[in-house]
């Protein structure tokens, strides 16, 4: 699905890895580990396009980067992405909209999600937890195979957890891929990623 | 382009929704033409020379105010990375977030162009030169200051950065635009500056997509 090898990303003057290799078949999930600052979000946002790595290659499989960029990544970073100002439904159609969702999706994320009762309100009086959870949904509403997670479980709480990771694995066994930057295990069998302690 | 439009939709719905930009940019449009007759003295015969010109200066300034929104906010808030990793290259969302811009700001400023160019003292029957020239000039401003909020993108006082590298870029249309104003009060026709205001619109559209989507890439990275 995704093959990196030799990347060597840097933040400014400070090198953050240096020849890191991995591969992340359809199917598998990688669980990023490593202190803060050892540069977990920086790599997923280089898997994204966002940083443009010092040296090393990220290949994606049969695809262009740029075509993965458009239609098979979902980045679901630190920031939702969310307008506090608009309403949940507004926000969630555009999200979904752009990552290539149809009504069907859209309501089939709603259901799962249970965001009926959330999509009148607007995005500032959502609570943490629910702010996620209307991020997470355009993961639902539009299939796209590679899932970049930052951190996806920070504000939810137990039940939660619980239900994305189901998600997860349901994403997991249609042949998708996850990478996940987290601290605590991931709620699906995923092999390991250390990036060390970071400086 | 289906995908672009969900965008504009969605960028129109912000800057109307929440601090109403466009009405925002009108008040301080007509303050700002109410402020110079009184800071000159209040003689309107002085003033007549220059009302075109003053119009267009206002015109520039208040073209600025609602800048930082267009990039800056979906910076802050995680939605330019989502956006970037959508169906349409970062290019034609500049340009589709500028044309927004022009549409929500540009187009309600321009209507009110004509009030604040005859408060200042040109003959009414000027309006719709002005009405034309202000129409032309704020898509140039909004592509142009598109560009300087991509520019601005991540610096401290993101805001009075925009202010900073935007104004030099507005000169052209505010010389162009007053120009077409005085071409007219001289009885000459307003044709020759409407076609330079227009050319500079056109360069505009050819840089800023390009320009500011590197801007964007070097601020994600």
């Amino acid at each position: 699905m995704i093959s990196v090898s030799a990347l060597t990303v840097s933040r400014g003057e400070r090198v953050l890895f240096r020849d890191l290799s991995l591969t992340a078949a359809a199917g598998e999930a990688l669980a990023l580990t490593g202190a803060n600052g050892a540069g977990k979000t920086s790599l997923l946002r280089a898997l994204a396009g966002f940083i443009r790595p010092d040296a090393g290659t990220i290949v994606f499989a049969d695809i262009e980067p740029a075509v993965a960029r458009a239609r098979h990544i979902h980045w679901l970073g630190h920031l939702d992405g969310l307008k506090g100002g608009r309403r949940a439904a507004d926000e969630l159609a555009f999200q979904a909209r752009w990552a290539g969702a149809d009504a069907d999706g859209i309501a089939a994320a709603v259901d799962l999600l249970a965001l009926q009762p959330l999509l009148d309100l607007e995005v500032r009086k959502l609570s943490a937890g629910q702010r996620r959870r209307l991020a997470f949904a355009r993961l639902i509403a539009a299939p796209r195979p590679l899932w970049l997670l930052d951190e996806p479980f920070a504000p939810l709480d137990a039940r939660w957890r619980a239900a994305l990771g189901l998600m997860m694995q349901a994403h997991l066994d249609k042949g998708g891929g996850i990478i996940a930057a987290v601290h605590d295990p991931l709620p699906v069998p995923a092999r390991p990623v250390d990036l060390g302690v970071g400086r | 382009m289906k995908a672009l439009a969900i965008l504009f939709r969605r960028e129109l719905s912000l800057a109307w929704g929440g601090g109403g930009g466009p009405l925002l940019a009108c008040g301080f449009f007509l303050c700002l033409t109410v402020l110079v007759p009184l800071s000159a003295g209040g003689d309107p015969a002085g003033l007549k020379p220059v009302a075109g010109g003053v119009a267009w200066l206002a015109l520039a300034l208040a073209s600025i105010l609602s800048l930082e929104r267009l990039f800056e906010r979906d910076f802050e808030d995680g939605s330019l990375d989502l956006v970037t990793l959508g169906p349409a290259p970062l290019e034609g969302i500049v340009l589709a977030k500028a044309a927004a811009q022009w549409l929500a700001v540009g187009v309600p400023l321009a209507a009110i162009a004509p009030v604040a160019a005859i408060t200042l003292g040109l003959p009414p029957s000027q309006a719709l030169l002005v009405a034309l020239s202000a129409l032309i000039g704020s898509l140039g401003f909004a592509l142009t200051g598109a560009l300087g909020a991509a520019l601005a993108l991540g610096s401290k006082r993101g805001g009075l950065l925009i202010a900073v590298v935007v104004l030099p870029l507005f000169i052209p249309p505010v010389v162009f635009g007053a120009g077409a104003l005085e071409r007219a009060s001289n009885g000459l026709g307003a044709a020759p500056a409407l076609a330079l205001l227009a050319a500079y619109v056109l360069f505009a559209a050819v840089i800023t997509p390009f320009a500011g989507a590197a801007a964007i890439r070097n601020a994600q990275g």
